[in-house]
């Protein structure tokens, strides 16, 4: 049943849009780019993307939180300028004020706008009596459990009556059965007409919750955020999750999101010698950042039920966003691969988990020196020093040149957690140092 | 579909006024007449040949007026502090000169400026009492209202991201914005540091209440004045009844104001679990529950900011991407445009002046500075270790013995509580006759006004260790010794840092006050900076005044940077508790 609300009018509309900032260095880092989408009245859209795809940046600049860098963003096909004033947010973190009861939270909006207290008192009421808040009018919000928060959440933003609701994944805060129920509560109100808005942009990193409430699907992909399919969902709500037709659309999801990253990863030259590695030419890869542990526990899952990715993730109860990373990382290192949504182990993964510590370390070691950008340039630069010491400035300097500041520690971080585990070098964390062990202390793995 | 709200709407029927209600509306119309009383002696003309008397009788009166003085002082630091706090906020370009700023201000000692102040305030009024009181209320301003700013200007630059956007998204008004989310974010900030500031506020309070400049005596009717006339005249007993009142005073405001700010201040808190321990009030909650204030509240109160906030709102909507807090908004570039090129031409200005003064120096005069720098430098270092000596043994103790704590922890706070000038009298009458106690007398002095900062903060680290710490240092028999270095003080470390900084600030501040004092006709004068900066000031030799000030400025502001702040960063990565 599609629904059946009068002729689509297009509500929003981004052309060529572009998001970068500039880094203190003066570098120009991109979130998001050559973005062109249309969001029309009647629809639920979800924007799915792994972290860091700009997922959020993109919802924001919608929402005239944020302006765009290039590009134009149109509401009711006119340049949006300020804020964009049909819209309303349900924030992850719920973003209620502390201070104000529910009662008062919800008529937050209708006080900016003017409202009359009493027109205002008798909506913000009818609002928490549709989202099922009655009798917490005068609690506070520490009082009540997530999913309340997450209601008074709601009912704050209904409560202005937007065109367009905007959800920042609101669900994720939440456990998974307050989440499920609030997801049903959402669509129950949306599918019977029971609240004016005329269009709702869900964020999400969960593939099937995307599935569940959408009418279109926008997966992104990253470094940088782009959009990679426009997927639109015909089966009619509520969507059974054992259906066949449903899982081949998750199946297809998880393939459009794991599969044209590989390409991406792939170094053009590998470099063999250990001793003196090539200089990088090309980008860095972006390391996900994965403890080799979490990478360790997930091969020894693989190993008795390698195959169907989807499968795999709903059976560990793990979403996108916890497992893409790790995947990414088995990739990385060359211990896993997929294709076509399936995933594998390769030869080096399957000796690696038969291996002991030792040895785990040893192939470790190997293909971090074979396939790892940032962990070949870390130990160029500690042989070509004399004290076989650098600083962490150095390399962030240089990561900074291609990653945001925060995105660079971040990868500094994972390459001396790899580093430290493969026995590679070591870090001193008040000094902010890495160096090289001196070479009189034995080392257990030495070969 | 729509229901009443059943708690409001019967409270506002019941109207079952208790004797409760009664004795507040009393309390109030007593609280208005004092005040009124008490301002009406702030007018008329100034008597320049008063002496404060030393009896009982008026010591009700006094009392009085040196509380006006300290609430006029605070608001106007209340009033600054939102300004300026606020502009730093919204300008970047404005943050980064006003921010550094506040470091400088925060060590200029009060008597540095006192002359200045004064005879401006004089020439203004001349010959009227207002502008010695005016003088006298911006003197105590200054030492209450830079942490209030820092601690403002902070908790807005926290106050989490989706908070802003929600304020942004539903369209609040400047006016709505600074009500609903930037005050109520910096609430908790504010009220612990205007306990401070009022602490700060006795401090100076008792020293400026009798002044020397230049030739002039300026002294006021009010606590400080009347203990250091009991003082001269060696008045035990009326020394006795002055410390009795200030202690009773503090306390009182204590119980009647901090407390329950604190309590309510509570609900401001970020974090959305309910504190086990929070603080309570017994006087918070008398209000919460009476009928009277929320009838007013609603009546009154509710309607009048409703109508305040309507007709702002009114005029300012327009525009709403004006208010964006992205730092370049035209609002915030404007600002910051102003700010700099206003400070700029003052700090140019104040820069020639200070240049044309400084000429007047001599080479021997330089020399006294350097060497007094050096020798209060070497007073506060020796206060600040005999302070260690004693506080970090016995806050230990006092932190891990949960008994020890309960009886001793009050009375500490007490002792902490009583401004150390007010002390300083007492202190000399015993200290004058002992052989070598005028040199003890300046370290003494400083130490009263920095150990208990550390002292607190020594029992506040030991009581954060946490208690298997210390089961598995039993576990592993470490040594007494053993156990002292490798988990007590690395666990008190970043408190006893925090501590430190606090205390040193203090004991610069109290050097001022503690080199040259004249007592029963006779003058103690150890040399050092602060002896330079007091006599400098009464004299009226501005261009020594001056340099002692700059120097004691970037003494006290590179100390900061150099040695407490880097102490401060290594104690929070590397000594923080993981708990």
């Amino acid at each position: 049943m599609v629904l059946a609300k009068t002729a689509k009018q297009r509500l929003i509309t981004l052309e060529g849009v572009n998001k970068s900032y500039e880094q203190p260095n003066g570098q120009q880092i991109t979130i998001l780019e050559s973005i062109d989408l249309e969001l029309r009245t009647g629809e639920i859209v979800a924007l799915l993307g792994p972290s860091g795809s700009g997922k959020s940046t993109l919802m924001r600049m919608i929402a005239g939180l944020i302006a765009p860098t290039k590009g134009k963003v149109l509401y009711h096909n006119r340049p949006l300028i300020g804020l964009n004033p049909g819209v309303a947010i349900v924030f992850q973190s719920f973003a209620l004020y502390p201070w104000l009861t529910v009662l008062e939270n919800v008529e937050l909006g209708l006080k900016a706008k003017g409202v009359l207290p009493d027109v205002r008192r008798q909506k913000a009421l009818q609002m928490i009596d549709v989202i099922g808040l009655d009798g917490f009018e005068n609690a506070y919000p520490k009082e009540l459990s997530g999913g309340m928060r997450q209601r008074v959440g709601f009912a704050r933003a209904l409560a202005v009556e937007p065109e367009l609701l905007c959800m920042d994944e609101p669900f994720s805060a939440l456990d998974v059965l307050t989440a499920e129920n609030l997801r049903y509560e959402l669509l129950d109100l949306w599918l019977e007409h029971k609240i004016p808005t005329r269009a709702v942009l869900i964020v999400t990193h969960g593939i099937e919750e995307a599935v569940i409430l959408a009418d279109r699907i926008i997966v992104l992909g990253r470094n940088p955020g782009r959009i990679r399919a426009d997927l639109p969902v015909t089966l009619s709500h509520y969507r059974d999750r054992k259906s066949p037709s449903f899982q081949a659309l998750v199946d297809q999801v998880y393939k459009i999101l794991t599969n044209p990253e590989l390409e991406e990863i792939e170094p053009s030259t590998p470099v063999f010698s250990v001793s003196e590695p090539e200089p990088p030419k090309a980008k860095y890869q972006s390391l996900p950042a994965v403890r080799i542990g979490s990478i360790a526990g997930f091969l020894e899952i693989l190993e008795d039920r390698q195959g169907d990715l989807y499968r795999l993730a709903q059976e560990l109860q793990l979403e996108v966003d916890d497992i893409l990373p790790i995947i990414e990382a088995a990739q990385l290192l060359d211990l896993a691969h997929i294709r076509e949504g399936d995933i594998n182990l390769t030869e080096t993964g399957k000796e690696f988990i038969v291996s002991g510590i030792d040895e785990r370390k040893q192939i470790i070691k190997e293909r971090m020196l074979n396939h790892i950008r940032l962990v070949q340039q870390i130990c160029t630069l500690l042989h070509s020093k004399r004290n076989n010491r650098i600083t962490e400035e150095l390399i962030l300097d240089i990561l900074e040149s291609y990653f945001s500041a925060q995105e660079a520690q971040k990868q500094l971080q994972t390459a001396i957690d790899w580093g430290r585990y493969a026995e590679l070098f070591s870090y001193d964390e008040p000094s902010g140092e890495i160096f090289l062990e001196q070479v009189d202390i034995p080392e257990p793995a030495a070969v | 579909m729509t229901r009443p709200l059943t708690p409001d709407n019967q409270a506002l029927a019941r109207s079952n006024w208790t004797w409760q209600d009664g004795l507040l509306i009393l309390a109030i119309v007593a609280l208005i007449f004092g005040i009124v009383k008490t301002a009406a002696q702030f007018s008329g003309s100034y008597n320049d040949q008063f002496q404060a008397q030393v009896s009982l009788s008026v010591l009700p009166s006094y009392t009085a007026q040196t509380l006006l003085r300290m609430v006029a002082a605070y608001l106007l630091s209340l009033i600054f502090t939102l300004i300026y706090a606020y502009i730093a906020y919204y300008s970047k370009t404005a943050s980064r000169v006003l921010i550094p700023l506040l470091d400088i201000l925060q060590s200029i000692p009060v008597l540095s400026i006192a002359p200045g102040v004064v005879l401006a305030l004089i020439g203004l009024f001349p010959g009227q009492r207002i502008g010695v009181e005016l003088a006298s209320i911006l003197l105590i301003f200054t030492s209450m209202t830079w942490n209030m700013t820092f601690s403002f200007y902070q908790s807005l630059s926290s106050i989490p991201r989706e908070l802003r956007e929600a304020a942004q998204v539903y369209r609040l008004s400047l006016w709505q914005r600074f009500w609903t989310l930037e005050l109520p974010s910096g609430v908790i900030g504010l009220v612990w540091n205007s306990v401070m500031a009022w602490a700060g506020g006795w401090f100076t309070l008792i020293v400026i209440e009798s002044l020397t400049v230049g030739d002039k005596n300026f002294t006021l009717p009010g606590l400080g004045s009347f203990l250091g006339a009991a003082a001269n005249h060696g008045n035990l007993e009326m020394i006795g009844w002055g410390l009795a009142d200030l202690i009773g005073l503090i306390i009182l405001i204590d119980f009647f104001l901090w407390r329950p700010l604190i309590a309510w201040a509570e609900k401001f808190k970020f974090e959305s679990v309910e504190t086990q321990n929070a603080p309570e009030s017994f006087v918070l909650d008398f209000l919460r529950r009476s009928p009277t204030l929320r009838v007013l509240h609603e009546r009154v109160w509710q309607p009048l900011s409703t109508g305040l906030a309507r007709g702002l709102s009114r005029t300012s909507h327009q525009d709403p991407l004006a208010f964006n807090p992205d730092r370049n908004s035209s609002l915030g570039q404007w600002i910051g445009w102003l700010f700099t090129s206003g400070l700029a031409i003052v700090v140019l200005w104040g820069t020639w002046e200070a240049v044309l003064l400084l000429r007047h120096l001599g080479w021997s005069d330089w020399q006294a500075v350097m060497t007094g720098a050096v020798l209060t430098a070497l007073r506060v270092f020796i206060s600040l270790i005999l302070s260690l000596v004693w506080t970090v043994p016995v806050g230990v103790a006092i932190g891990r013995n949960p008994r020890l704590a309960q009886v001793l922890q009050p009375i500490v706070q007490i002792a902490a509580s009583v401004p150390a000038t007010a002390l300083f009298p007492v202190l000399l009458l015993f200290l004058i006759h002992l052989a070598g106690g005028r040199q003890l007398a300046s370290i003494i002095l400083m130490m009263l006004g920095t150990m208990w900062y550390i002292l607190f903060n020594v029992i506040a680290g030991a009581q954060a260790i946490p208690a298997e710490l210390f089961e598995a240092a039993v576990v592993y028999k470490l040594p007494p010794i053993e156990r002292w270095r490798t988990l007590i003080l690395p666990g008190i470390f970043p408190y006893l840092i925090t501590g430190i900084i606090t205390a040193v600030g203090g004991a610069w501040n109290a050097s001022i006050v503690s080199e040259y004092i004249q007592f029963q006709n006779q003058t103690i004068n150890n040399p050092g900076l602060g002896s330079i900066i007091t006599q400098a000031s009464a004299k009226g030799q501005y261009p020594l005044l001056l340099a002692a000030t700059v120097v004691l400025s970037i003494l006290v502001v590179l100390t900061n940077r150099l040695i407490w702040r880097p102490l401060y960063r290594i104690a929070e990565e590397k000594y923080q508790l993981l708990v």
